[in-house]
């Protein structure tokens, strides 16, 4: 039976369960004389049944799914005759891919060697008999846990309680995926990373000039000296990153400045929702917008003043997700802005100060540090940033500060590393964790540093 | 006159032209905020609008028996697999008679969209009786075609990617009343194709709605749950501390990393396959949690602790407390922020082409497990596609895309303005 | 609605603190016992001013002056003259309009955007809300002092030398320096903080911080400094050194003051005017209106009997 299936038998068991238990805590309630002496609500106990059902049969359907697979692996490739075993990593996969591809149909058994058509037979048998086996013990741990959660409702029981002490377990459990995913990024990026260091030096990685992982794809030349210099992408990104933060910064600020002090409350009300768009707008569509509006449109003004500029410029891609970041700026400025006490707007302005005067000199200096926060916030974005880059910057290492020429960045060199068919071990496939590595940790701290900062401001004036 | 005012007198003039210079700084970045919203709709809708017509020419067709190679009209699969396509290419040499050598022929072959065929063995399979009739028939044309009737008739043949005679042809086509624009019902109920006047979203919104279903049914209960925990039951330690951090942190780490996770860890550790709604939903989960959870923490905050109070003060455990009255008072801010969460979900390609969510997939998943793609990976492969007419489907794509997230905001809005109670 | 509400929260929201700081200064304060009937029906209010609300020679003189919050009015038809080189006290009950008024003298209100203000206010002849006038040169020479003391998040010294900068009083950094020393100096701070003058303001204790305030209005040499109860946040020593100070101040610069507490009033001020639910009812002689007052609102107020 399917997973799907399986778990709606369990819904079903489940319902039953609690019904029962229902029905039990007021037969058990009766002879006391009504439900009122019981320790709890009828439907605590149910409820209470209901868990002990349906809690343990979840936990062995997970575990049963997370280790059923590399069980019957391991079986299958141990019946294998001695000499037909795999010797390497890739052989391995290569002979499992070939067996499940026969297992499920997709490859004719005439057309491969006789153990494997013996051991897709062996896989298929193994397939069954698992299935078989997790509905068996699925099925009766569910129902063994109702009958023994529904044979404990007694009046003195403290079911309540127990429910709550369960309910209370499953909330910080969801509180722990937070942790959990942070541990999954962490080991994710780290061990392919480490990986990586074993086979491309990390000083090779961190201060080489050349990148070229697509011809370090040959076998003899994997780990061949500057093919993993990570320096142009690091230069790329943050060329990309500075051009946008040049637009986005003091037009956001400013933006925000002008409609938190200066406009009319009935062009505040439209233009910062009307801002506000630029920030639901997918990446994607940004990226559309400017590999094919933006990009094309800087080189044709490039070429009428006899300037060359590349059809993939730096300048193309900073200048749209400048664009994207401007409200992000706006808004968290705007914020900052807002929270500075109008004791300090009035005591500027009762000294005969004007409305630029007290801004420049009195609500930009209290505003400070809150606005470096939401600065570092959005250079954190903008590094991170995948689909524009991927669609308006280059794919070409190059090493320069022209922004008009083509750069790449680490995001677009982890997409066009990943997508498509690739092996796990290969020193390119692993390069790309490898700057998800250094993408991660730059972006942690200045994460880190700007929430600190944003805090502390916050502090000072509650 | 005091010597002070006599002073600031003199300033004035100068500290006034400072003031208007600020303000206009402060009007320049709004008006550059505002055109870039209104310069990237615009170009967006000018060059989508077309997206949603297509090119039809108008044919006589005759569906002759021997060229079709069917004997009996009744046999299913011969219809199946007749030539349709001789067909087609007949009426167009009936329509040019004076089209000589092989390729011209192939030239004037090409006016007509492969898809044109299927169209019509749809409709004889509906219609067998019409089998040795003839029909005039609005046929698909190739994109090339529907790029070149679409362009500006002063300008278009220097772009055109046709050869003369094909312009030609075009032209007398034109000429005669035979070529039409129609809507492009094929963009809403196809799946990808090679073919842009083939091609359709139906395949990425399924596999959208697929993943937004995996999203919805993980994000939503167990961010609220983590946001309840962490506002009315966590102990104030250094477990919970590193807990909001950790939520804060995510919420900023770049959704490319998500990517990475979602391949590093639930396929290559767990073996989840590639390409599947389920993978990417769970990835998009993990991306937009820190956001539901902390609009949800929120919506908590904002029930005012008399509420609790007062039912603790009747004798209501914790948990009765929360359930019976937090969590249905804050129901409609967690409800608008998870809406949001999805919308930001919606939009996010990054994280899904890492786990293989790119891939050419013609047919229309048929669930979260199924191969499949999503809206904006899609305007992503046909943003990257060669094809000129591409580019008018991806704005296309773009503008339903928008239209659900807009459709999403402006729920969210409502919502809150309905339901939101101010304390 | 929505405005409507907003603003009562900006004219409430002072009036809050004052009750509080009441109970901690106020010691003849008794609650009303229903001896005076507060609600508006029953009070007669005077056609006119009681006492003597004009002066022969006004530094400041205001004219049928009417001010509204949206559709609200918040001052009645109130006429007043300050004259030159004295304390003026605007004393009265919570939310009586006093604030308000004093705001209007250097056009304060004009930052609410509800605000309306009517009536003739001249500053030595200068129509104060003539749109000629400039605004800022306006408040250069009508300083103010708020409620809450508000330093910049700047140095001491950058705080007091913020207006001189901003209006180009010092060409050279020592005439600067000496502006900065002298108004420290008038403040009575000098000597705490001559110390520390680049540390930040905001380090200061709170009368400290006030009288930080009250140096950096006094460094642009205005002519009328307003004070808006300057002392309610601040704890009784560090308001006996702000009375000490706005009495040394007086020989040089006119002073209006709002004050809450009645011993303030009568400590520091030499005239005393009494507002009462927007309505200026007396206005002579601090020591007369604290013996022997005119109006029986007035007197019901110096005697505690609502407030």
């Amino acid at each position: 039976m399917q997973t799907g299936n399986l778990l709606l038998l369990l819904i079903a068991i489940g319902a039953a369960v609690w019904y029962l238990g229902y029905r039990r805590s007021h037969a058990v309630a009766a002879p006391l004389g009504g439900i009122r002496h019981l320790h709890s609500l009828p439907s605590y106990y149910a409820m209470l049944a209901m868990i002990w059902c349906v809690l343990p049969a979840l936990a062995l359907l997970g575990m049963w799914l997370i280790i059923d697979d590399s069980i019957i692996r391991n079986s299958v490739i141990s019946a294998l005759p001695v000499a037909a075993l795999p010797t390497d990593e890739v052989g391995y996969n290569l002979l499992m891919n070939k067996i499940q591809n026969v297992a499920s149909g997709a490859l004719a058994e005439d057309a491969v060697q006789p153990y494997v058509a013996i051991a897709a037979e062996h896989l298929n048998s193994l397939r069954r008999s698992n299935t078989q086996l997790l509905t068996l013990f699925f099925v009766c741990l569910s129902v063994l846990g109702g009958v023994w959660g529904w044979s404990r409702i007694q009046p003195q029981l403290r079911a309540r309680q127990r429910v709550e002490k369960v309910i209370q377990f499953l909330l910080m459990l969801s509180a722990l995926v937070a942790i959990l995913t942070t541990v999954g990024i962490v080991f994710s990026v780290l061990f392919e990373s480490i990986r990586f260091f074993g086979k491309v030096s990390p000083a090779e990685f961190l201060f080489g000039l050349e990148w070229s992982p697509q011809t370090a794809l040959r076998a003899d030349q994997v780990a061949s000296s500057g093919a993993f210099g990570a320096v142009p992408l690091f230069a790329g990104t943050l060329l990309i990153s500075a051009i946008a933060l040049i637009i986005a910064v003091p037009v956001g600020l400013m933006s925000a400045i002008y409609l938190a002090e200066y406009a009319h409350p009935k062009f505040r009300a439209f233009a910062k929702p009307t801002l506000e768009i630029l920030a639901g707008v997918p990446t994607v569509v940004y990226g559309f917008f400017a590999a094919l509006t933006v990009a094309p449109f800087i080189r044709e003004l490039g070429d009428s003043i006899g300037l060359s500029v590349a059809s993939e410029s730096a300048l193309a891609a900073g200048l749209v997700m400048g664009v994207m970041i401007i409200p992000f700026v706006s808004s968290l400025s705007d914020d900052v802005i807002t929270a500075v006490p109008n004791a300090m707007r009035d005591g500027s302005l009762a000294l005969g100060a004007t409305k630029s005067e007290t801004i420049k000199q009195v609500i930009i200096p209290a505003a400070l540090p809150g606005i470096m926060g939401g600065v570092l916030l959005a250079a954190s974005r903008a590094i991170g940033e995948t689909m524009i880059v991927v669609m308006a910057a280059g794919l070409a290492a190059n090493l320069t500060a022209n922004p008009l020429e083509a750069v790449t960045t680490i995001t677009v060199q982890i997409v066009t590393l990943l997508v498509g068919d690739q092996e796990f071990d290969s020193a390119k496939t692993l390069a790309a964790f490898a700057l998800g590595l250094m993408l991660f940790l730059t972006t942690l701290a200045l994460n880190i540093i700007a929430l600190r900062i944003v805090k502390k401001y916050r502090e000072q004036y509650e | 006159m005091s010597k002070t005012t006599e002073t600031v007198r003199k300033t004035l003039a100068r500290r006034y032209r400072a003031e208007k210079r600020f303000r206009a700084y402060g009007i320049a970045s709004v008006s550059i905020g505002l055109l870039a919203v209104v310069l990237l709709f615009s170009d967006i809708i000018s060059k989508g609008t077309s997206g949603f017509f297509e090119t039809y020419v108008q044919l006589e067709v005759t569906y002759d028996s021997e060229l079709l190679g069917i004997n009996d009209p009744t046999d299913q699969e011969q219809l199946m697999f007749a030539d349709f396509s001789a067909v087609i290419k007949q009426s167009l040499r009936q329509r040019f008679p004076d089209v000589e050598g092989r390729t011209e022929k192939r030239a004037l072959y090409s006016l007509i969209s492969n898809g044109a065929s299927y169209s019509l063995r749809d409709h004889i399979k509906d219609n067998p009786h019409l089998i040795g009739t003839t029909a005039t028939m609005w046929l698909l044309a190739d994109d090339d075609v529907d790029v070149y009737s679409k362009a500006n008739i002063a300008t278009r043949s220097e772009t055109a990617r046709l050869s003369e005679s094909q312009q030609a042809w075009i032209s007398s086509l034109e000429q005669s009343g035979d070529i039409d624009r129609r809507f492009n019902a094929s963009l809403f109920t196809h799946g990808d194709s090679r073919e842009p006047e083939l091609a359709g979203l139906w395949g990425a919104a399924v596999g959208s709605f697929f993943t937004m279903l995996v999203t919805v049914a993980l994000a939503f209960p167990i961010g609220v749950a983590a946001a309840v925990y962490l506002e009315e039951f966590a102990p104030k330690n250094k477990i919970t501390d590193f807990i909001e951090v950790n939520i804060n942190n995510l919420a900023a780490v770049p959704s490319i990393i998500f990517g990475l996770l979602g391949l590093a860890v639930f396929i290559g550790f767990f073996g989840m396959p590639r390409s599947v709604p389920l993978v990417g939903g769970i990835v998009l989960t993990l991306m937009t949690l820190p956001t539901i959870i902390i609009s949800a923490r929120a919506s908590i905050k904002s029930v005012p602790p008399s509420i609790r109070e007062a039912a603790l003060g009747l004798g209501a455990s914790k948990m009765q407390v929360v359930l019976h009255h937090v969590l249905p008072l804050a129901l409609p801010g967690m409800l608008t922020g998870a809406i949001l969460g999805m919308a930001q979900a919606l939009g996010e390609t990054a994280p899904l082409l890492m786990i293989g969510m790119v891939a050419f997939i013609v047919d229309v998943p048929g669930g979260p497990v199924s191969p499949a793609t999503v809206l904006p990976v899609q305007i992503y492969l046909w943003a990257d596609s060669p094809e000129t007419s591409f580019v008018a489907l991806t704005s296309a794509a773009i503008m339903v895309l928008l239209g659900f997230l807009i459709t999403m905001n402006t729920f969210a809005v409502i919502l809150r303005k309905r339901l939101e109670r101010r304390w | 609605m929505e405005t409507a509400s907003s603003i009562n929260d900006t004219s409430e929201a002072p009036s809050q603190k004052k009750t509080a700081s009441d109970n901690t200064n106020s010691t003849v304060k008794v609650n009303a016992t229903g001896s005076v009937p507060m609600n508006e029906t029953n009070i007669e209010y005077p056609d006119k001013t009681v006492g003597f609300p004009l002066v022969d020679d006004p530094k400041m003189s205001m004219r049928d002056v009417n001010v509204f919050y949206g559709d609200k009015q918040a001052i009645f038809d109130v006429n007043l003259d300050v004259g030159k080189n004295e304390v003026i006290a605007l004393i009265g009950p919570s939310g009586c309009g006093k604030s308000t008024f004093l705001r209007s003298l250097n056009r304060m209100n004009d930052t609410i955007d509800t605000c309306r203000v009517n009536g003739e206010f001249h500053l030595e002849g200068d129509n104060i809300y003539d749109p000629r006038l400039d605004v800022v040169e306006l408040r250069a020479r009508v300083g103010m002092v708020f409620q809450k003391p508000n330093p910049f998040p700047k140095s001491i010294y950058d705080n007091v030398a913020y207006g001189p900068r901003l209006h180009g009083l010092a060409n050279k950094r020592y005439e600067l320096d000496q502006i900065v020393e002298s108004s420290l100096r008038k403040a009575g701070l000098w000597d705490e903080v001559k110390d520390r003058l680049h540390q930040p303001g905001t380090g200061l204790s709170g009368g400290q911080q006030q009288r930080l305030c009250i140096a950096r209005t006094i460094a642009v040499s205005p002519e009328v400094v307003l004070m808006d109860e300057p002392c309610s946040a601040l704890d009784p020593i560090a308001t006996a050194k702000i009375e000490q100070l706005i009495d040394e101040l007086s020989s040089q610069y006119t002073i209006a003051i709002v004050t809450h507490s009645m011993q303030q009033a009568a400590r520091v001020s030499h005239r005393t005017a009494y507002f009462h639910l927007g309505r200026l009812i007396e206005v002579n002689d601090t020591r007369k209106v604290f013996t022997a007052p005119d109006h029986r609102l007035t007197e019901a107020y110096i005697t505690g009997r609502f407030g």
